[in-house]
């Protein structure tokens, strides 16, 4: 893989940015559905007070997945119609893709559950909640080991 | 330790038993569909003929207490030192506020009708949500919402984590700590007992009894029923005496509705409130925020199709 020449034309900086900035609050957000913040002192320091507030991080969680939805659409289209041709997705990043589909797909199972009324069975959401975790984990893993050894989602042809 | 033999089989289990349960469990066109108000049981309670005996507080204890907390002691050491010990097992027998061995209570409300000073007393327990924030935003579903309504906290799963109680809008479950399946994970750094509350008896309700507390009652103040007749039978109630429902409306609707003959801000300015003393304030609906937003998710991928599409077109040109 020539992993000098692919960052030209992957994706901008803007775009990297974007992506990487909802991932971040998605990850916090999420982890703050746990009640562990306020445990651990984290909502302690000054401007994280939030972060133990169940309705707020809700609701960011719900606004930064929209925003990531939309980006993953745009992403996944501007792959097809355009990038296809002279660049090939890395196995990393297929790796990274086919966990984001599952987190994706948990998720937003987990938002109709969260609609009036007893959507799903009791033993399905919590099938759902601990395959969006498991699958969270084993993606922020995976980001890791791609950004310390410089893994791109794609190469050049 | 048949308990503890199911806590181990629940882990052994984990998601490959979730999922074959799952796969024979989805309600494929429900869950697209909107509530089915129809289905949820919901009870209408005349505060007027409650007359404080309480009898349902009594009943309620006698059905529910196989299911209250046994803790193991001493409790494990928790860490960080600000993790509250909630410790109700040496107090069984408080009842004017709800614990973990008392998931009902009377409220007495001192107020005026008709110029007459009088006392009204007012059975408080769970509300039973139509959208329940304390099962739909429990970490991993211990919290459970039944068919007909019920909201129900599974103990043999429950962390104690709380957050039930803190995202509830009168902050009904109670913890006890020393119980449950934290003490077979990590009863040091995470979790801290199981949480409980009114199960409005789903289990005699699916033999096709009712409540111990609405069996009980000897002045009948508690009537069971879908909940579209029993919203009907509280308007008619209101109109005929003139007087107020709460319930119907709050937190999006609950399947617990009171008629009072006096407004319901003059009852909660009148009734004890505080820590398992829940109010009787007007609640807005806790989730309609995030789940408006929810509507929009489902329209952001075209957003952001039609924005590649607008690219690639403006590309070729």
């Amino acid at each position: 893989m020539n992993h000098g020449q692919s960052n030209t034309g992957a994706i901008s900086l803007p775009g990297r940015w974007f992506y990487l900035l909802t991932v971040f609050f998605l990850a916090l957000s999420g982890f703050g559905q746990m009640p562990i913040f306020k445990r651990y002192y984290i909502a302690d320091i000054p401007g994280l007070g939030w972060l133990a507030e169940f309705f707020i991080t809700h609701y960011i969680h719900y606004l930064a997945a929209l925003l990531f939805l939309a980006f993953s659409a745009y992403m996944i289209v501007d792959y097809l119609l355009s990038k296809r041709r002279s660049r090939q997705m890395t196995a990393t990043g297929y790796v990274r893709g086919a966990l984001l589909c599952g987190i994706l797909a948990s998720g937003v199972f987990l938002v109709i559950r969260n609609l009036t009324g007893p959507n799903f069975s009791p033993a399905f959401i919590i099938f759902l909640d601990l395959c969006h975790l498991g699958l969270v984990m084993a993606f922020l893993f995976v980001s890791l080991y791609c950004l310390v050894f410089k893994k791109q989602w794609t190469t050049v042809r | 330790m048949g308990q503890q033999i199911s806590r181990r089989l629940f882990l052994k289990g984990g998601l490959a038993t979730a999922a074959g349960l799952a796969a024979s469990s989805i309600p494929g066109a429900a869950a697209a569909a909107g509530p089915d108000e129809g289905k949820q049981l919901a009870t209408l309670l005349d505060i007027r003929k409650c007359i404080g005996c309480e009898a349902c507080v009594e009943a309620c204890s006698e059905v529910n207490s196989k299911k209250y907390p046994d803790p193991q002691k001493p409790f494990p050491k928790m860490y960080p030192n600000r993790v509250p010990v909630e410790d109700w097992s040496e107090k069984k027998d408080v009842n004017d506020r709800l614990t973990p061995y008392n998931w009902l209570i009377i409220q007495h409300a001192e107020v005026e009708i008709g110029g007459q000073e009088t006392e009204l007393t007012i059975p408080r327990r769970c509300m039973h949500c139509v959208n329940p924030p304390c099962v739909k935003l429990c970490p991993w579903g211990a919290a459970k919402q039944l068919e007909n309504g019920i909201s129900r906290i599974d103990s043999d799963i429950c962390l104690g984590g709380s957050k039930c109680r803190k995202v509830c809008p009168w902050h009904i479950p109670q913890r006890q700590t020393g119980t449950g399946l934290y003490l077979d994970l990590m009863p040091s750094m995470a979790g801290n007992g199981v949480m409980y509350k009114c199960d409005r008896c789903y289990s005699r309700i699916a033999d096709g009894e009712s409540p111990a507390c609405i069996e009980a009652c000897p002045e009948d103040v508690q009537t069971i029923g879908p909940r579209d007749e029993i919203i009907k039978k509280a308007h008619a109630l209101a109109a005929e005496i003139n007087g107020y429902i709460y319930g119907e409306n709050e937190n999006g609707g609950t399947n617990t509705i009171y008629v009072s003959p006096v407004p319901f801000e003059d009852l909660n300015k009148a009734i004890e409130k505080g820590k398992g003393k829940p109010h009787l304030k007007p609640v807005e609906n806790t989730m309609a925020q995030a789940n408006n937003l929810a509507m929009a998710m489902f329209v952001a991928p075209l957003a952001g199709i039609a924005a590649a599409v607008g690219k690639f077109y403006k590309g070729t040109k």
